[in-house]
């Protein structure tokens, strides 16, 4: 088959996606924007009123910031390292998700960070952490690990981008702007797809796979650190790092399937994202679920097997104060998901993003409770009458500004598939070829 | 025999306390008042900061106390002092004296409290009993080990101190400390704007919003031969404050050798278990000076804070209170 005819297909099937602002896309993005002024306006009061009106205080003064801060990183993570081994071994069907998940590592990894911000006290300070650094405290790990995962991520994403990149710029009859037929000439490099090209990005793209796996990991178990290594009851656990690693992994695994459904709903890429993806994606989910249930449960139990005095305070708070969240979290979160993927028939497109939407809020609420009660809950009680000392409530700030997050991250990744194909065109393309080298080549079949 | 301690007490924090002041109070201010010439006459030989001795005059002594610590200096400590709290348990009654006193020289609003009174009950069987909780200035400061600036530290003279002009307000000191001896100023304060004192870590005053605030054990007063103000104005003598060097503690009545005390009367340290080190002992509460219920003469608010107490209950259902 001829290459520039294919190619000129291939554009032409996903130009709708690239060149056209439907009404429905504008109102889409509109409501995203709305909701970041909303988030804009809650900081804006936030930095003139003081974190008084968030909902922490001297007791709990993490809140659902720091939560979605783990939430965010857990799920860049969890694509790092998926994407990771995705390109690392060569598996024909990864071709049309590996883009979905690259985005959702970048993108996830540069808000959630902002989570971290909008919790620190003097924002107008933050350069005192690199003018007076101490290396000794597990915060200038994070921001080290977290630093260059992002770099490590960004060169990843921008070295998947650069062959469609050539693709567009090559693409006469693609109908954008000028200033963006521009930025894919920069942005493809000089790159020709030459034979010897082709070898050389995949050699790089092969190599920092490994390389943003271990990112992944370093920063995803140091972030774990920042609470194991205190002493506070509940996360003074020396299976937090791997635990996070694994819980990582399922919300992040969750997210790409509700990011893999959506997008072949929306884009109607049925040919692409097939049944077989949700059916494998599936199957991973069921492991995760149930290693996470596994690593979940070892936690607990020893806890309330041990009966150390802290340690049952905490779960005193934990059943006394969030029974239900914690039956969402570590039951229903768990067991649904489970139940739901143990089932052949249940592994359909539909039934599989059910399950994920159910691990994902499962998974949130399980960080909620990793963060809030054991602050609830320090070794000496706390006595006071001030209601919102001794219990954490997030006020509307605290969620306008964790939706923010969402809709950032929704508006970006619109964005960004509004400038890529979302799947690689020329991912398609070598697809192609290989699959008529090893027709012509019956050997290769072995 | 109690007077003699009297005097024994009073010679231990002039000279004792004087020599490390002026070891602290920086070159600048020396050597101003080397070169001053209006004076007593009378020199007396002090430390400076770089293990010098100098002669200064005796009358200008009194200013040193009072000069401006920088953030810088404060970090330094006092020389060949390890401070030392003891609280004798048996003593409190929950005068909260100490709680206002503290307030009052930091600055710090009804709710804001760097000293603590719990009422704690170890177990069922257990009489309740006050626990005034400062910070401990523990050997193994977890919060220090955490801060990712150095905004809070460990001095050589025990004290852990906060410089909130470094710290950035990531709370992780917070999170950490396993005696919940710090708070956070969430918001702004009329009295954070007040432009006729200088910021010291050794004083926590004025404050700034966004930043951890907590117990300082008072170097201000230190340096000036003082005993901490919770410690000068508690009623019932029950904080005794001293250096672990010279081995004596005091509570502004007697003073009594620290080991001793200890020793004899089983005193501990709150969650030793914890392997923080704490620099604050507690002398069991047996043989109580005061009914307990004492403490409970207080304001609706004040009592409502022990509500969970299971003591507390017991007398609610009673009726007693």
């Amino acid at each position: 088959m001829d290459k520039a005819n294919r190619q000129r297909e291939l554009v032409r099937e996903f130009s709708p996606t690239i060149e056209k602002y439907s009404i429905l896309l504008k109102v889409w993005i509109g409501i995203l924007i709305a909701i970041i002024l909303v988030g804009f306006y809650a900081f804006y009061l936030q930095v003139t009123k003081g974190h008084e009106i968030t909902g922490m205080r001297d007791n709990v003064v993490w809140g659902i910031y720091i939560i979605n801060f783990i939430f965010f990183v857990g799920i860049s993570y969890s694509g790092a390292f998926i994407s990771g081994v995705l390109h690392y071994y060569k598996s024909p069907w990864k071709n049309a998700i590996s883009r979905i998940i690259e985005i959702m590592t970048v993108l996830s990894l540069v808000i959630g960070p902002v989570f971290i911000l909008l919790c620190i006290g003097r924002l107008d300070r933050l350069h005192y952490l690199f003018l007076y650094p101490r290396i000794q405290s597990p915060i200038t790990w994070d921001i080290i690990a977290i630093m260059t995962d992002l770099i490590g991520c960004f060169i990843f994403l921008y070295l998947t981008f650069i062959p469609d990149m050539a693709v567009l710029r090559d693409s006469q009859d693609l109908n954008v702007p000028n200033w963006q037929k521009k930025v894919y000439k920069f942005l493809a490099f000089g790159y020709q797809d030459t034979p010897e090209q082709r070898k050389t990005i995949h050699k790089l793209v092969r190599s920092m796979s490994i390389m943003i796996i271990m990112l992944a990991l370093m920063a995803y178990s140091v972030l774990a650190w920042i609470f194991s290594l205190t002493i506070q009851p509940g996360w003074n656990s020396t299976i937090f790092a791997p635990y996070f690693i694994i819980a990582g992994l399922y919300s992040g695994v969750g997210v790409i399937i509700i990011l893999m459904f959506l997008i072949r709903e929306i884009f109607n890429l049925k040919h692409y994202i097939r049944k077989i993806h949700f059916f494998a994606s599936g199957i991973i989910l069921l492991i995760l679920s149930i290693l996470f249930g596994y690593f979940t449960f070892t936690d607990y139990f020893a806890k309330w097997f041990s009966h150390k005095p802290d340690d049952i305070n905490l779960l005193n708070t934990l059943f006394n104060n969030y029974f239900w969240e914690f039956i969402f979290a570590n039951y229903i979160g768990v067991i649904v998901p489970v139940i739901i993927l143990l089932y052949r028939k249940f592994r359909t497109p539909l039934g599989v993003t059910i399950a994920a939407v159910i691990s994902v809020l499962g998974l949130w609420l399980n960080r909620y409770l990793i963060v809030v009660p054991t602050l609830e809950t320090p070794f000496i009680p706390i006595q006071d009458t001030r209601p919102e000392f001794l219990y954490y409530t997030a006020t509307w700030v605290e969620y306008a500004l964790s939706f923010t997050g969402i809709a950032a991250f929704c508006l970006f990744f619109t964005l960004l598939i509004k400038f890529v194909p979302v799947i690689p065109i020329q991912g398609i393309i070598e697809n192609e070829e290989e699959a008529e080298l090893s027709i012509t080549e019956p050997n290769n079949l072995q | 025999m109690e007077e003699k301690n009297k005097s024994s007490r009073r010679k231990f924090l002039k000279l004792g306390l004087i020599s490390g002041a002026t070891a602290l109070a920086g070159n600048t201010i020396i050597n101003n008042l080397i070169s001053d010439q209006d004076g007593s006459g009378v020199k007396i030989k002090v430390l400076t900061p770089d293990g010098q001795m100098v002669e200064v005059d005796a009358e200008h002594l009194n200013k040193y106390p009072e000069a401006h610590i920088t953030p810088e200096e404060s970090r330094k400590g006092i020389p060949n002092r390890k401070f030392v709290m003891v609280i004798d348990l048996a003593r409190c009654n929950n005068a909260r004296v100490c709680v206002e006193a503290c307030q009052k020289a930091h600055n710090l609003d009804y709710h804001q409290e760097f000293m603590k009174i719990q009422l704690i009950q170890d177990h069922k069987q257990a009489n309740p009993y006050w626990f005034p909780k400062p910070c401990f200035h523990c050997d193994e400061p977890s919060c220090v080990k955490v801060c990712p600036t150095g905004a809070t530290f460990k001095r050589d003279d025990n004290i852990v101190l906060v410089d909130t002009t470094r710290c950035i307000g990531c709370k992780f000191c917070i999170t950490s400390c396993p005696y919940s001896a710090r708070i956070f100023n969430w918001g702004h304060r009329e009295v954070y704007d007040r432009k006729d004192v200088k910021y010291s870590p050794e004083t926590s005053v004025p404050g700034t919003e966004g930043t951890v605030l907590k117990c300082d054990f008072c170097p201000d007063m230190l340096r000036q031969g003082e005993l901490p103000h919770c410690v000068r104005s508690c009623p019932m003598g029950v904080l005794y404050f001293g250096d672990i060097l010279e081995d004596l503690v005091t509570n502004g009545e007697e003073t009594v050798q620290f080991s001793k005390l200890i020793n004899e009367r089983g005193g501990y340290r709150y969650l030793e278990r914890l392997g923080a080190e704490p620099n604050v002992y507690y002398l069991p509460p047996v043989e109580k000076q005061f009914p307990l219920e004492g403490g409970l003469d207080k304001e609706d608010e004040i009592i409502e804070r022990y509500k969970n107490v299971p003591y507390i209950q017991e007398l609610k259902k009673q009726g007693k209170i």
